[in-house]
């Protein structure tokens, strides 16, 4: 027994965590289509393993937190001669990490090691992945159910989560990469899933290449970092190399770097973190990635992949913190905060025109990033990791509804003006789900969105962010009205095509679209003898129980640190020390009633007008508001401005692959002819006149004869030569050794 | 000594493979030949290696060993490909220059 409460065996094998997913992926790759459930029970068996570790990592590190938090049996911990149990002087509150790596692979001097970095945050990631993994891939049972390349799935969305769980306890830089770059190579494979459908397959491909752009901020900024951190981390003696982020955090804070290391470093990571979370103005693949099954749009959306470049700069906190002079004194804007400040009101605004209901989550999704990173800007640090783990409850169960919603309500349409409406009555638990989660995501009091949103931007307004104080605010407006309509158009309301039982002809899409359906079709046909389905009614339970469970997480997770009551556990566990030394010292609001109703207000008025327009334009009465932005011009161009998602595909696609494409070569390619190809001839003219000088005297002339008397020689000699060009190897090979032997015997001659 | 005996049967195989080389038409048995003569030299390379109690001729005689081993692998390729296009691996057969 490992006795004291510091260290345990869940802490010190935390790194299994991922490899159970990872060897997972390998057997259903490799025994999947022979087990009798297609390889999905490796996947689930897997998730459900890792979920007990993760859990058990979490117990014994509230443990080791209360035990750090006491300290009074430092004493006697000494006698086990751990490391661990040793406060170390004037950090006082500060929890060691876990840090245990193996070396995987030596350069230079330089050891690259795997290993696990388990602190509060990893310890909050990984909980969070494993659990939402674990949900999704029962929903998945069900939703995929019959699709043909159901193995192949389980393969990728498993391999998927084991990445995201070797990049949350990675204890270097390369692992985090490593991890990093499994979960893109998943996200093409899980988005593309249905390549058959060119639209899918290019949504794949944005979704790869556009993180890609991002990555390369990763790499560079790795670099820069590396070199930066090197020689302090090799002063450490503990073994950690300029990868390490331990080291890295603090090298970043020790204050002996120069600073345009840190700035650079932690711009370009930042430049990562834009792609991979989808922020402005590389958010762009985000909403295309709903190409995928909705269980991948849940689970990337939620706790993974487009949570890891919030979980970067949440991991690197430090570097950020002290690189981009967040929190010093008279700064009212740094580049975090900007980028996401932005990206809340951009997505925000586009999540008012879609109508497909999982874009308007995608854009959500992308707005609540902004959150995240606006907090993480304005030194929120808590409040926004807190909203990481929020916002993966109920963001994962809006996804999952929708999914619900489509798989047994609209006839596997996304669509929500043509095919939803009215479908509380049909389908009360995922409405009752939809709500409660809607709730959290806007931000109601008590709901857990609530304790984390406006902690960020209470505190944005008291680090003296204004501006994204009010930035904040106004998010908190458009949230609760982009969600209001979405509630309204799909649950209320009159029943519109599918929703309304009728079949529309996109059912051949659906089929080439979606398999899992043709299974699910046998399912219906038993009390329906047609092919198709019986109208909208309620999910089985293998959707609604995560669909519950989840719902009842984003209603409940925000108590974990409800500020207005006190409770703070949160904090005492996932915040690391704010000593200066491990950790930036940051200051965080006192929560009051008072600072909160401003976004209470907002949150209100949001509802209200949006439920009135709603009503208005959709409702079943004509109304002077149907039709607005059809009559009055500066609203259709806000429309069509919207629409076309502020032209920002259209400027990558168009100008900027294009341009480089076509206006640029065609310019090279004048300049080639004209300029360059030009001094070429003139050059050839010029010397083709000296050369006719040259030939004419010099060569006709003097070379000529010696060339001649030469070649003369030469054919000679080639004449007589000629039969030992035989081209018979054979031939050549005795000549070889033969002269090889003559050459020897001189040399034994010589010698002698 | 032990010496002579290997230097002996060293230059033994380097003449069989000489002659190999020299008089076989066949592509493949050429390429066996040379592997002889390789392994001569890398006997001989061990029976000095002995003698000195020096292992450099030992390392010296693994890279040869790797490097034939690249070397048939490369020989063979041709002389598949060669076979795929001419139908034959007698070398006299394929003399394509003019002599």
């Amino acid at each position: 027994m490992l006795g004291a409460a510091e260290t345990g065996w869940f802490l010190e094998h935390a790194y299994l965590i991922p490899i159970i997913p990872a060897v997972a992926f390998a057997l259903i790759l490799f025994f999947g289509k022979r087990m009798p459930m297609k390889g999905s029970e490796f996947g689930v068996a897997s998730m459900a393993a890792s979920l007990v570790l993760a859990a058990g990592t979490a117990y014994q590190w509230i443990q080791r937190v209360d035990f750090f938090a006491g300290g009074e049996h430092v004493g006697a911990l000494a006698g086990f001669g751990r490391a661990f149990g040793l406060r170390e002087e004037g950090s006082a509150g500060f929890v060691e990490p876990v840090v245990r790596k193996v070396v995987w692979w030596q350069s230079g001097g330089v050891e690259i090691g795997l290993g696990q970095h388990i602190d509060g945050l990893a310890v909050m990631a990984l909980l969070l992945v494993a659990f939402i993994s674990t949900l999704v891939q029962i929903y998945s049972l069900e939703y995929l159910r019959g699709d043909r390349r159901y193995t192949h799935f389980f393969a990728a969305l498993t391999l998927f989560s084991a990445g995201m769980l070797a990049m949350v306890l990675a204890e270097n830089m390369v692992q985090l990469i490593l991890g990093w770059e499994i979960m893109g190579l998943c996200s093409f494979m899980l988005i593309g899933h249905w390549w058959e459908e060119e639209a899918n397959a290019f949504a794949a491909l944005k979704a790869f290449w556009t993180v890609r752009v991002g990555d390369i901020g990763l790499m560079v900024g790795t670099g820069i970092v590396f070199f930066g951190a090197s020689a302090y981390a090799k002063s450490l003696n503990n073994g950690s190399s300029g990868f390490s982020i331990a080291a890295i955090n603090e090298w970043a804070l020790n204050g002996t770097h120069s600073h345009a290391i840190l700035l650079w470093g932690s711009v370009a990571l930042f430049i990562a973190c834009i792609g991979k979370s989808g922020q402005f103005p590389l958010h762009t693949w985000l909403p295309d990635a709903m190409a995928g099954p909705t269980p991948v749009s849940s689970l990337l959306h939620s706790s993974t992949m487009v949570v890891a470049g919030v979980f970067l700069v949440a991991r690197l906190y430090p570097l950020f913190h002290t690189g981009l002079d967040i929190n010093v004194a008279g700064q009212h804007f740094n580049l975090i905060a900007v980028i996401g400040g932005i990206t809340i009101i951009i997505a925000a605004a586009l999540a008012f025109v879609q109508n497909d209901i999982k874009k308007v989550l995608a854009y959500s999704t992308v707005s609540q990033l902004g959150y995240m990173m606006m907090g993480l800007g304005v030194g929120a640090w808590t409040p926004a990791v807190f909203h990481i783990f929020t916002h993966a409850f109920f963001k994962c169960c809006l996804f999952l509804c929708a999914g619900s919603v489509s798989h047994s309500g609209s006839h596997h349409s996304f669509d929500m003006k043509q095919d939803m409406g009215g479908l509380a009555k049909k389908m009360p638990i995922t409405t009752a789900c939809w709500i409660v989660s809607t709730a959290a995501l806007c931000g109601v009091p008590l709901f857990s969105g609530f304790f984390s949103k406006d902690e960020i931007i209470d505190n944005a307004h008291h680090n003296g962010y204004t501006v994204f104080f009010i930035i904040g605010l106004i998010g908190v407006f458009m949230t609760t009205a982009y969600m209001t309509r979405a509630t309204y158009l799909t649950f209320f309301g009159k029943a519109r095509g599918a929703a309304a039982g009728e079949h529309h002809d996109e059912h051949a899409e659906a089929v080439v679209h979606a398999d899992p359906h043709l299974a699910a079709q046998d399912e219906h046909a038993l009390d329906d003898a047609h092919d198709a389905h019986a109208g909208p009614h309620e999910s089985p339970a293998l959707i609604t129980v995560p669909l519950i469970i989840l719902a009842v997480l984003a209603f409940a997770s925000g108590f974990l640190n409800a500020a207005a009551f006190k409770i703070e556990k949160f904090t005492e566990w996932v915040q690391p020390a704010l000593d200066g030394i491990h950790f930036p010292e940051l200051h965080s609001a006192e929560f009051k009633w008072a600072n909160s109703i401003p976004s209470i207000l907002l949150l209100l008025a949001g509802f209200v007008v949006s439920l009135g327009v709603c009503v208005a334009i959709y409702g079943e009465k004509a109304n002077p508001v149907r039709g607005l932005t059809d009559r009055v011009a500066p609203l259709r161009w806000g429309h069509t401005f919207l629409v076309n998602k502020y032209y920002l595909d259209f400027l990558y696609e168009k100008i900027i692959a294009r341009g480089i494409a076509h206006p640029i070569s065609k310019a090279i390619y004048w300049t080639n002819q004209n300029v360059l190809d030009r001094v070429v001839n003139e050059a050839g003219i010029g010397a083709r006149l000296f050369g006719n000088w040259v030939y004419r005297n010099i060569d006709q002339r003097v070379v000529d004869g010696a060339v001649d008397g030469a070649g003369a020689a030469a054919r000679g000699s080639g004449g007589a030569l000629q039969p030992v060009q035989s081209g018979k190897v054979n031939q050549y090979g005795a000549l070889l050794f033969g002269f090889a032997a003559v050459g020897a015997l001189v040399l034994v001659i010589v010698n002698f | 000594m032990l010496i002579n005996q290997f230097l002996i049967l060293g230059a033994l195989l380097f003449c069989i493979g000489v002659y190999g080389v020299i008089a076989r038409k066949n592509a493949v048995l050429v390429l066996l030949s040379i592997e002889l003569i390789l392994n001569a030299v890398n006997l001989n390379l061990l029976a000095f290696a002995l003698r000195d109690n020096n292992p450099d001729g030992q390392v010296f005689a693994l890279y040869v060993l790797a490097i034939a081993a690249a070397e048939v692998g490369v020989g063979l390729g041709l002389v598949l490909l060669i076979f795929r296009n001419k139908k034959t691996i007698a070398l006299d057969e394929l003399s394509e220059m003019k002599g």
